[in-house]
């Protein structure tokens, strides 16, 4: 899993960010289609606590569990396969407290949404972010909103116990690339040793968890680490840990897109007409708008009267136009925020479902290459 | 016709009816969520309809600044630019005017006043107040007032009255939609019960026990077959208040202003989310409540949310706004049913537990007819209560 701040070109096998998390228990996940022509893609389905995702899958952002601007009822219909969450033990760490949310039915029963599944990851790119510099050999440091977490396996396990998510990553010490080579082994070592921590503090019975993998760029680094979390028991092998074949992305480019008042509209379905030739003329790019996105407070939009997206079927392009949507940002309306995130998240999630579908004609590679031909340079 | 009202039962001074206006039949009495510019804080049109939402407030002072009124004309009225389906009702402007604007002077004119965007200064008229309501196409339409503080005594207020209705004379006659949109009139006149008539101005402090007498006078002077609006009244309490003296819709931002500060409307009274005691208390804000918060999150959940996260405060207004959308429909079901003095006297049995219903409501309820002597302390079955 690799936090994917955009579709890269290559998109199951670049690893942007440090921290690659393998899946622990073989029987929960079974793989349905590989690529040939040498991409490591693969479709699989993830089975964790009965609710079944097909993989490549995207984790949906959420703070303290919900998306941050979306209720559980926009959220239900926002798109069928809107079921996985990442959600961030950090955000709880003040309160409720552990013994409170145990009682409230862990993160499942306080969220009132059994039919989810919710992955524990300490991090998240947004509101808890890895604070390197402030690790030591007792814990990790996030930087919140808040102020600095410090985070020791006892109280994450702690926490990841009261919430009981359906699957959890160990604690990892996470670094930049750029560190040291001295730092980085040490990252590996921590990120070993916390896992061995998590593993025996873990709720009893339970085989959700996730190994956690650093290393940086170093690939020997990595190997060492991946290997040691493999002879813990992890099922998947070595090799395709490493390299290609990420089968679950957490991502923020969605909120990221919402909070710049930004609507996703990159084409993923082959079949399209070449894209609107509005996107792609230049002086439209000096606004912000490109292939990519368009940007809903530049003034063009004040009296558009069309939906972000004509094919697109979320609440937002069904029910309002870019005009509303522009008036609700020149305006402060904490609405705009709600729509934009509904329409991204529904728009990065169909995207996953034509990678998925891709895979499964074995056309990945075709895929890719019409992908990167059409988004553009700016993703 | 614009409107129709029908009262479909009574209780002494208190009716409930049927209000029928182009985009939707509503049933009073009512309260109607503030959309200032153009949407309710975090709301979408489908949980809104969910609540019960059937009339939307939106101000023209802030709609004609952003996005202006020709630009919601030429994309089809404020109804179709908001897409919702329902009821709207629009206000003159002036009251954001004289709130917003220091500078703000009232001539026979009109208000004038320095344009927020270039400083220039602009004078807001009758015709011109009635010519942008035109625009926006809201069900229901204000007629500029003459606003003046309740707490002004004096000749001030008589030249307001006076004004107001020359003023209303004026908006009848710039009126070019009768047809699809009802005109209000505002009858102003401070406090003195001399000049009566005053349903507008009376949100801005003044004391209680004058409140609901200007209320109660305006109630009987104006006539049963049309429906009297307390503009930005409130507080679920006074509402109920007025609704025994004969009132039918109201307006406040204090629902979904309240929740973003953490506080919720519950039948006891407020509930203050941020409290300390709230991190551990697992129990619903509201148990009576039915509404998608209520019904998924504890009140720890919550906490964990307030001030702290914009979901906070969008999931407190979705329960503020459904609390309040269920005493409008209690008021109104109760009074057809023939048991509102039973609802009123339950409503202030759970506000005030121990009997210390304020005075003013007392005097305002013994004018409305209705016995609350059961709700007040010392109870007249002394005993265990």
């Amino acid at each position: 899993m690799v936090p994917v701040a955009a579709p890269t070109h290559s998109f199951c096998v670049h690893l942007p960010a440090v921290a690659n998390f393998k899946l622990k228990v073989k029987m929960k996940f079974v793989v349905k289609a590989w690529s040939t022509n040498g991409s490591r893609a693969r479709r699989g389905k993830l089975n964790m606590d009965g609710l079944e995702v097909d993989t490549p899958c995207l984790l949906l952002a959420t703070r303290k569990g919900l998306p941050h601007f979306i209720t559980p009822d926009l959220l239900h219909s926002l798109h069928p396969t809107a079921r996985a969450m990442q959600i961030s033990p950090l955000h709880f760490w003040d309160c409720p407290s552990p013994s409170t949310v145990e009682a409230i039915g862990g993160v499942h029963g306080m969220l009132s949404m059994p039919e989810y599944g919710f992955i524990a990851i300490p991090r998240d790119s947004v509101s808890c972010i890895p604070d390197p510099g402030r690790s030591t050999k007792f814990g990790a440091s996030f930087e919140t909103p808040f102020g600095h977490r410090m985070a020791k396996p006892v109280q994450y396990m702690e926490s990841i116990c009261a919430l009981k998510p359906s699957l959890w990553s160990s604690l990892p010490d996470e670094v930049p690339s750029w560190v040291s080579d001295k730092r980085n082994r040490i990252s590996v070592d921590r990120t070993t040793r916390w896992l061995d921590d998590c593993l025996a503090m873990q709720p009893t019975g339970s085989e959700s968890a996730l190994g956690a993998v650093v290393g940086g760029t170093s690939i020997e680094q990595r190997e060492r680490s991946a290997s040691e979390v493999a002879s813990r028991n992890v099922a998947v092998e070595v090799l395709q840990g490493v390299a290609a074949g990420i089968d679950l992305f957490d991502s923020t480019y969605p909120y990221l897109l919402t909070m710049g008042g930004y609507a996703m509209i990159f084409p993923f379905n082959m079949e399209d007409k070449l894209f609107d030739n509005k996107a792609s003329n230049v002086e439209v790019s000096d606004i912000g708008t490109d292939s990519v996105k368009i940007n809903l407070r530049a003034t063009i939009y004040r009296n558009d009267a069309s939906p972000i997206m004509q094919s697109c079927s979320c609440y937002t392009c069904q029910k309002h136009t870019k005009a509303y949507i522009n008036h609700l940002l020149n305006t402060h309306e904490m609405l705009a925020q709600t729509l934009l995130e509904i329409h991204n998240t529904h728009h990065y999630l169909q995207f996953f479902e034509a990678v998925r579908h891709a895979i499964n004609v074995n056309n990945f590679n075709m895929f890719s290459s019409w992908f990167v031909k059409h988004s553009g340079s700016n993703l | 016709m614009a409107l129709r009202f029908e009262v479909l039962g009574t209780f002494n001074r208190a009716r409930a009816a049927s209000l029928t206006l182009p985009h939707f039949r509503c049933q009073t009495p009512l309260f109607m969520p503030v959309g200032t510019k153009g949407a309710i804080k975090g709301l979408a049109n489908d949980q809104l309809e969910e609540i019960g939402c059937q009339i939307i407030l939106g101000n023209t002072y802030h709609l004609e600044l952003c996005p202006g009124a020709d630009l919601i004309d030429e994309l089809g009225g404020l109804h179709k630019f908001m897409n919702w389906r329902r009821a709207l009702l629009t206000d003159s402007g002036g009251f954001q005017m004289v709130s917003l604007l220091h500078l703000a002077d009232i001539t026979e004119e009109g208000v004038t006043f320095q344009s927020p965007v270039d400083g220039k200064s602009m004078l807001l008229t009758p015709e011109e107040s009635i010519q942008i309501q035109n625009k926006i196409g809201a069900d229901i339409i204000m007629a500029l007032d003459d606003v003046v503080k309740t707490t002004i005594t004096g000749p001030r207020v008589e030249e307001a009255m006076y004004r107001t209705l020359r003023w209303i004379d004026r908006c009848i006659a710039a009126h070019q939609r009768p047809a699809d949109q009802n005109l209000f009139g505002i009858v102003q006149g401070g406090l003195d019960p001399v000049l009566s008539y005053a349903i507008g101005g009376l949100s801005g402090g003044e004391e209680k026990d004058s409140f609901w007498r200007v209320v109660a006078q305006c109630t009987a002077a104006l006539p049963d077959d049309k429906p009297r609006y307390v503009m930005g009244v409130g507080y679920p309490l006074d509402i109920v208040v007025c609704s025994a003296l004969g009132a039918d819709m109201y307006d406040c931002v204090y629902p979904t202003r309240t929740a973003r500060f953490g506080t919720a409307l519950v039948p006891e009274g407020v509930l203050k989310l941020k409290h300390a005691a709230m991190a551990s208390d697992c129990r619903p804000v509201d148990p009576t409540c039915s509404c998608m918060v209520c019904k998924r999150y504890s009140r720890a959940y919550i906490h964990t949310l307030v001030t702290k996260d914009p979901m906070g405060s969008q999931l407190l207004s979705y329960h503020n706004l459904a609390y309040m959308m269920r005493l409008s429909k209690d008021l109104h079901n109760s009074i057809i049913e023939g048991r509102f003095p039973e609802f009123v006297q339950g409503f202030l049995q759970t506000q005030f537990p121990k009997g210390d219903v304020p005075q003013w409501v007392c005097n305002a309820m013994e004018a409305a007819g209705i016995d609350i002597s059961m709700c007040c302390s010392p109870f007249p079955f002394s005993g265990n209560s």
